[in-house]
């Protein structure tokens, strides 16, 4: 039974998952993983399942945040697709979505049966506020790093400008500034030497 | 059918542009989404974002609320398809070449180098929202005071979520 032992490069103790379990692991996932699913998918994969080791984790994540999309949705693929190939990557993925779309959906058909109603638009107003809140909360702890380097910050600043003040589309704003991004960065780290 | 199709190329651009997560891309889809297409205004973009923040999971269920929202549930299923499926394709193909380039130095160069990129979106992100939401002075007060919360308090992100909804009800009763 070759199923029975752990995967070669992902370094897990328990046997390999097949497609449903992925499936069934990330729904598990997606529906528990209230504002953010990273550390709920570490203890998953690597403590509780142990289909991964820790330091395998951490690398595929590294991967995963590299790449554009989501890292945990990237990382659903990634890690369907070591045990299962394409199927296992489909399976995790759709297990990943599956659940959280159906919430949000039906939070949807809630918000655009009763949009008329005053109380709810308070309702809805007050969340959708708190909700921006949160993500200024987000952007504050990521310049927080950044705070005192003056030239990342110059990029974060134009970054902001292009993108929020003069409302540039994307694609080109990010072949000019991703560069930009990439030099002061690096340059930064050489004067800091 | 233009809808859908104009759906597709939206959030498949989105897709391999999210370098960062989700967050980063929030402002191209509002002007796609609010400005060029006209499909909703910025405050109903915004609704949508808050109730996509409200459901578990990956902090990208706001796209197949949007397909949603524009095109039933073709939409849903056209934009979800176009925004999960190309980075998942570029995920499968990369993972093969990453092994061989983990310990180069210019991976953690450009790796490191993409971070005030991603820090501007996010930061441009949060500006946009919050002056959607803040149509009054009491919303703009609970934007404050929810990113106040999160930034030095301890309580988790849904209760924060909660509170700001029952304060704008409050506003509703009492005003």
């Amino acid at each position: 039974m070759p199923d029975a032992l752990p995967h070669p490069t992902l370094g897990g103790t328990a046997p390999p998952p097949s497609s449903r379990q992925l499936f069934l692991g990330f729904l598990a996932l997606g529906l528990m993983g209230f504002g953010g699913v990273l550390p709920l998918a570490r203890s998953m994969l690597v403590e509780r399942r142990r289909w991964m080791s820790a330091e395998a984790f951490t690398e595929l994540l590294g991967l995963c945040q590299f790449l554009p999309g989501g890292n945990i949705i990237n990382l659903a693929v990634a890690v369907g697709l070591e045990f299962r190939g394409v199927a296992g990557a489909f399976a995790a993925l759709m297990g990943l979505i599956a659940g959280p779309t159906a919430v949000v959906v039906a939070l949807g058909v809630v918000y655009a049966r009763f949009q008329e109603d005053p109380y709810l638009q308070h309702f809805f107003a007050g969340l959708a506020a708190a909700a921006a809140g949160l993500l200024v909360a987000t952007a504050v702890k990521m310049l927080a790093p950044l705070w005192r380097k003056p030239l990342p910050m110059a990029v974060v600043a134009l970054v902001f400008l292009a993108v929020a003040v003069l409302r540039t589309p994307l694609l080109p704003t990010m072949a000019v500034l991703a560069p930009l991004s990439i030099l002061a960065t690096w340059w930064s780290a050489r004067w800091a030497r | 059918m233009g809808t859908l199709i104009a759906l597709a190329l939206i959030f498949a651009e989105l897709s391999l542009l999210a370098f960062g997560g989700g967050n980063t891309i929030l402002p191209e889809m509002q002007r796609r989404v609010v400005e060029v297409h006209h499909w909703m205004s910025a405050q109903e973009f915004s609704a949508l974002f808050a109730l996509a923040q409200a459901a578990p999971g990956p902090n990208m269920m706001v796209v197949p609320l949007v397909g949603w929202h524009v095109a039933g549930w073709s939409g849903l299923l056209v934009s979800s398809l176009a925004k999960f499926g190309p980075s998942s394709l570029l995920t499968g193909v990369v993972l093969g070449l990453w092994r061989r380039f983990r310990d180069r130095p210019w991976r953690r160069v450009v790796q490191t180098g993409l971070v005030p990129m991603t820090v501007g979106l996010v930061a441009a992100s949060a500006a946009l929202i919050s002056a959607a939401t803040s149509t009054d002075l009491g919303l703009a007060a609970i934007t404050l005071a929810a990113a106040a919360a999160m930034l030095w308090g301890r309580l988790h992100p849904l209760w924060l979520l909660l509170g700001g909804a029952l304060a704008g009800l409050l506003g509703a009763v009492v005003g």
